[in-house]
């Protein structure tokens, strides 16, 4: 027995269309609405567009310049001769990543106990806390070491703290989270056991997040290094101020053998922050859920 | 001799089980005292390096927080009830520039998000390893991608500021540049895990590659690209109100001169400005990735 292709006419598919046409397309309404937001999406781009001025002649000739007198302008990278003093700020770069990191990270622990739901019977401190971190999340490094260059002076000092605040709101909600998502089964078995609040966070909140906490802070400490570059423009201390220097001085050799260095230095930081998440961890097979969460 | 299956095991065995079973843990908690120790030790000595490099000291830190407060305290100037109304006015007597740099800040966000969206996203086809045929082309895309995510935005900005002059194209093209290194990136690993099954079909069916990224690819893709966006938007509303410091548009330039010549009440009330923006965008966005796009394409 042969199989036999039956044969579709354009009449077949008319009738089909016409008793189940869910099946051919999304009802007019819906599309109509997906419709206009692409019609108003793209509408403002164009306004946006040419509010800036990206469809004047103006910018044609910003883009001649770009290429003629900035990139051309960049290499080849020079300034070898102070490639030491230049290594000795990315050193400091580092330091205050660190530093920064770790004063959030202990802020934040006792803190993220407040923050989280399974933690804090009140509503409003539980509430508060969390909002507290929002607020600090919210201004960008660089503001904060704005504010705080007028506060304790030029130098690493203010980026260093302008890190741990922003880090403190960070934390606080990546620690919180974590502990809200934990297994509330071996808190019960400590209190079974006559265990009393200190004995219930040690035995039973700690080893189930301490591993979780431990992989996000390091990931944070990697995303510092790469924010810790860049508040020496402000001031606050690290590469950023040389790089801030020479680019203003229009020595665009020596800014892009900086930038080259703080790339290199970036990826070393990362490789070893991934070494050492996988040391500690072991979590190498796991996708970072953090990933997704903290800019890239 | 016969010996019962339904006796218990013996206990001399038994106890030959628990003193090894001893023995072990008492050398693998040995071993992780150790590593333990090791990993602290050189942590502490690199906290060490680093309190010396930067000079960090607390007494500096001391000495900062009367200048701190003070700083505070005047970031709000006196509001009475009684006088709310002029207080509050003469506290925000630049509200009409302020309020127009807050806007060119959203929308400096907006054009970056969509151009760097579209670049990356296009980019991102390239730079997927089971979409890009040619190696070299892979490899090019990825190295592209990393640079321009790699480059901090400010930098980007600094570099702009200089052919296009000090306002908000140079931000608007700071901020695409980085946003398309991390959009391609996000996106290359969307391309990545999708089904290989739809493809196979268009192919077998007479389609090119084009046709296998548009009707294979794209469906499978939108929901997580669309979700991506949204909160890549969220993202550059906090970057467009920084690349101002350094000439770069939007509101950050305001809060930079502000900053500079230490008009404190000012200061306080554009950062006011700030945080409510954002906060506001951070709750409009999720509600409209929920929404839009449900959670489950979130959980990728």
């Amino acid at each position: 027995m042969t199989s036999q292709l039956i044969e579709i006419t354009e009449a077949d598919i008319a009738e089909e269309r016409a008793r189940n046409p869910g099946a051919f397309a999304a009802p007019l309404r819906e599309r109509m609405k997906a419709w206009m937001a692409w019609v108003a999406a793209t509408a403002l781009t164009l306004f946006c567009l040419h509010r800036f001025g990206f469809l004047s002649g103006d910018f044609l000739h910003g883009v001649a310049k770009f290429g003629d007198t900035v990139i051309s302008q960049m290499f080849p990278p020079t300034g070898y001769e102070s490639l030491g003093m230049f290594l000795k700020a990315i050193g400091e770069t580092v330091a205050m990543a660190l530093l920064g990191t770790l004063l959030g990270a202990v802020v934040a622990l006792p803190l993220s106990f407040l923050a989280a739901k399974n933690m804090t019977r009140s509503r409003p401190i539980q509430f508060g806390t969390r909002r507290g971190a929002d607020l600090l999340r919210s201004f960008d490094y660089l503001i904060w070491a704005l504010i705080f260059v007028r506060a304790v002076g030029l130098g690493p000092l203010a980026g260093i703290m302008a890190i741990a605040i922003v880090e403190i709101g960070t934390f606080i909600k990546l620690y919180s989270e974590a502990i809200e998502n934990l297994d509330r089964k071996q808190i019960d078995g400590v209190t079974s056991l006559g265990g009393n609040g200190m004995h219930r966070i040690w035995f039973g909140v700690l080893p189930q997040v301490l591993p979780m906490m431990l992989s996000n802070t390091l990931y944070m400490f990697e995303h510092n290094v790469r924010s810790a570059s860049i508040l020496g423009i402000v001031g606050a201390g690290g590469i950023g101020f040389l790089l801030g220097d020479r680019l203003r001085a229009y020595e665009l050799r020596e800014a892009c053998l900086i930038i080259i260095l703080v790339v290199l230095t970036v990826y070393a930081i990362d490789y070893l922050s991934k070494f050492l998440r996988e040391q500690l961890i072991g979590d190498h097979k796991r996708r970072e859920p953090i990933d997704d969460a903290v800019q890239v | 001799m016969v010996t019962n299956p339904n006796a218990g095991p013996d206990v001399s065995v038994a106890r030959g089980v628990v003193a090894r079973f001893e023995k072990q843990y008492a050398v693998y908690r040995r071993k992780k005292q150790v590593t333990m120790a090791l990993f602290g030790g050189v942590f502490a000595l690199c906290v060490i390096a680093a309190l010396i490099t930067t000079k960090f000291s607390l007494w500096t830190l001391v000495e900062g927080i009367p200048r701190a407060s003070e700083f505070l305290a005047r970031m709000l100037p006196p509001i009475r009830l009684g006088t709310f109304g002029q207080d509050f006015s003469a506290w925000y007597w630049g509200a009409g520039e302020w309020f127009n740099s807050l806007l060119n800040t959203l929308l400096m966000a907006y054009l970056a998000t969509i151009l760097g969206t579209l670049i990356g996203g296009a980019i991102s086809f390239f730079a997927a390893r089971n979409l890009a045929h040619n190696y070299l082309v892979y490899w090019i895309a990825r190295r592209v991608l990393e640079i321009a995510r790699t480059v901090p935005d400010i930098v980007w900005a600094l570099l702009f500021v200089f052919a296009f002059g000090i306002g908000p194209v140079a931000g608007v093209l700071a901020i695409t540049t980085h946003t398309l290194g991390a959009q391609g990136k996000l996106f290359a690993e969307v391309n990545e895990n999708i089904s290989p099954l739809p493809l196979d079909g268009i192919r077998a069916s007479g389609g090119n590659w084009f046709h296998e990224m548009r009707f294979g690819v794209l469906p499978q893709v939108l929901p997580n690209y669309l979700s991506y966006t949204f909160w890549r938007f969220e993202l550059n509303v906090r970057s467009a109100t920084i690349v101002g410091f350094v000439g770069a548009g939007g509101i950050g330039h305001d809060l930079f001169t502000a900053v500079q010549l230490l008009y404190f009440a000012d200061v306080g009330a554009i950062l006011l400005i700030i945080v409510a923006t954002i906060m506001a965008i951070d709750m409009l966005s999720e509600k409209i990735r929920h929404s839009a796009i449900g959670k489950a394409s979130f959980s990728h």
